[in-house]
């Protein structure tokens, strides 16, 4: 009876998970497949077997040009939260001295992504706006005559606020391998008569890899799914995938919005996949 | 490194001051703002200080139903919070054994994590619309919170026992004790500290979270819906009012974790 139990304990234990995340993720995801496939009208859905929703968005070229475009903010996104997180985690791992200080830098930098992304969204409205503080500085100081329009809705405004909103999902992984890196690594290649960038070149990138990887799946699926940066911060001039599966929904065409959903959701899972084959998680946690 | 101060070293010290100045500017702006004039606009500079509009919060009709929606957000974020901590617990003690199916569940927690949050918000929406119930925040919008917590929480305890060395536990039994009395008075006390962490993971990425709220909340917005769909409709320093109230909120909530945290550290290093 005892071993019995002691058998069954991790299925017992994994239970919970397995059900919500069954029940909350799988099975709709499953029912978005099928219902992709459904017509549709204004009144209702008619479960059936089409394949127009399929068909009329990817034959359509908004759709494709809404695609690049996503795809645009994820690559620019993506170049400079490495960079940032890179270096930042680079300082705090490797220039900081005592642990108490990495801690609290450390915490300083975490505690605006525990705020709401929205008020975070729209702290750069008095920042970037036609009569915000970088414009009347630079009209006041006589460096522009006018203000500059393009801070404000407009692509710049988009990637600057997904970066303000997702570097530190950059940070927190590329800052947790850096910590794992062997110092003593970093003392033999300067015995060896490394200069510091060749150490940063040679050393801390190429150990680093498995955290910039794992913060690229972040970033990456978190500005692939974003509707709301793109709408608020280009003032709706801009589209996503997201926020054309958002206008779809509010007009209630849920096939549609479904088929974009299994297209979109193909494309996160291959890049995903693609990064998962240089990293183990497992291993990196 | 070093025990001088390299030229690198000042460099990185200022690109890191400027990361954390981008990070704080624009929240002291909205903060400074919310504290505009009865006759202030949305942008510098101040025309007069005034706590205007944020008695302007609490009238019913000017924002629609602030408090109600801050309620629901705040329990919802409690009850998150509580399932998140129990469900990342037990599957962390699970995935420490071999068991059939681990890799598949590991996967589906890893799926839940990127699979984009819109997709899951229309999916739970029209599961519930397909089988006939009514969507509300404690029903479809707790599952959809959960499938984003549950993930970090279930990683987070993956992080947490990978560096956990079973000899305590080995040590207790080996005095006699049950798996019961083992994990209570060995293995929780010692992994408290990480479960408040989860708990705060849980609490604020809920209380948070909107995108998946879209589609699950039903008739009633919670606080991040109310937000969202004030920025097109204000155009008052009321909504800087709210944003400044919600992360004087979630700030509180920080310290509080922090506070906890650290009681324990103590409390276990004199024991």
């Amino acid at each position: 009876m005892n071993t019995l139990l002691n058998r069954a304990t991790p299925y017992l234990q994994a239970t919970p998970l397995a059900v919500i995340l069954g029940f909350f993720l799988a099975v709709p995801i499953l029912l978005l497949l099928i219902v992709s496939f459904w017509d549709y009208d204004f009144a209702g859905m008619y479960p059936g077997w089409e394949t127009f929703n399929y068909t009329d968005t990817l034959g359509s070229w908004v759709t494709w040009k809404t695609y690049l475009n996503t795809l645009k903010y994820a690559a620019m996104v993506w170049a400079l939260t490495a960079f940032i997180g890179f270096w930042v985690a680079y300082f705090l791992a490797f220039h900081v001295r005592s642990a108490t200080t990495q801690i609290v830098l450390f915490l300083i930098c975490t505690v605006p992504f525990l705020t709401s992304n929205i008020i975070r969204m729209i702290s750069w409205i008095p920042v970037l706006g036609r009569n915000g503080l970088v414009n009347s500085g630079l009209v006041n100081a006589g460096i522009v005559e006018q203000p500059i329009e393009w801070l404000l809705y407009s692509d710049f405004a988009v990637v600057l606020a997904m970066v303000h909103l997702y570097t530190l999902f950059m940070v927190t992984p590329i800052f947790n391998t850096m910590m794992r890196i062997d110092r003593s690594l970093v003392e033999a290649a300067r015995d060896a008569g490394a200069a510091d960038w060749q150490i940063v070149w040679n050393v801390i990138l190429p150990l680093a890899k498995p955290g910039i990887a794992i913060g690229t799946i972040f970033v990456v699926t978190l500005v692939m799914a974003d509707f709301s940066t793109v709408q608020v911060m280009s003032g709706g001039q801009s589209a996503s995938v997201a926020l054309m599966m958002r206008n779809q929904m509010s007009l209630l065409q849920y096939p549609a919005a479904a088929a974009n959903a299994i297209v979109l959701l193909v494309l996160v899972l291959v890049m995903v996949a693609g990064i998962l084959r240089i990293v183990d998680i497992r291993k990196e946690l | 490194m070093g025990d001088k101060r390299t030229l690198g070293f000042y460099v990185l010290a200022a690109f890191f001051g400027l990361f954390v100045l981008f990070l704080y500017g624009p929240l002291s702006a909205v903060f400074i703002l919310s504290f505009q004039g009865p006759n202030g606009g949305l942008t510098f500079p101040l025309n007069g200080v005034s706590l205007r509009w944020f008695a302007n919060l609490f009238e019913r009709q000017a924002v629609g139903d602030f408090g109600a929606s801050f309620g629901r957000s705040f329990a919802l974020g409690l009850m998150v919070m509580a399932a998140t901590v129990t469900v990342s617990l037990l599957a962390g003690l699970a995935f420490r054994r071999r068991f059939l199916g681990a890799t598949p569940l590991f996967y589906l927690t890893v799926a839940s994590l990127v699979i984009p949050s819109i997709i899951v918000s229309l999916g739970i929406g029209v599961l519930f619309q397909q089988v006939g119930w009514r969507p509300a925040w404690f029903s479809s919008g707790y599952g959809a919170h959960l499938t984003w917590t549950l993930p970090f929480g279930v990683l987070i305890m993956f992080a947490v026992f990978n560096r956990f060395s079973p000899s305590y536990e080995e040590a207790a039994r080996d005095l006699g004790a049950s798996n019961w009395q083992t994990f209570r008075h060995v293995l929780l006390p010692m992994i408290a500290p990480s479960l408040v962490g989860v708990g705060l993971f849980g609490f604020t990425l809920s209380y948070d979270e909107f995108a998946r709220t879209l589609m699950t909340s039903g008739s009633s917005n919670t606080l991040p819906l109310e937000i969202y769909g004030m920025t097109t409709n204000v155009t008052t320093p009321v909504l800087y009012a709210l944003g400044t109230v919600t992360t004087v909120f979630s700030f509180l909530v920080i310290l509080a974790t922090l506070g906890i945290i650290m009681a324990i550290n103590r409390r276990q290093a004199r024991s």
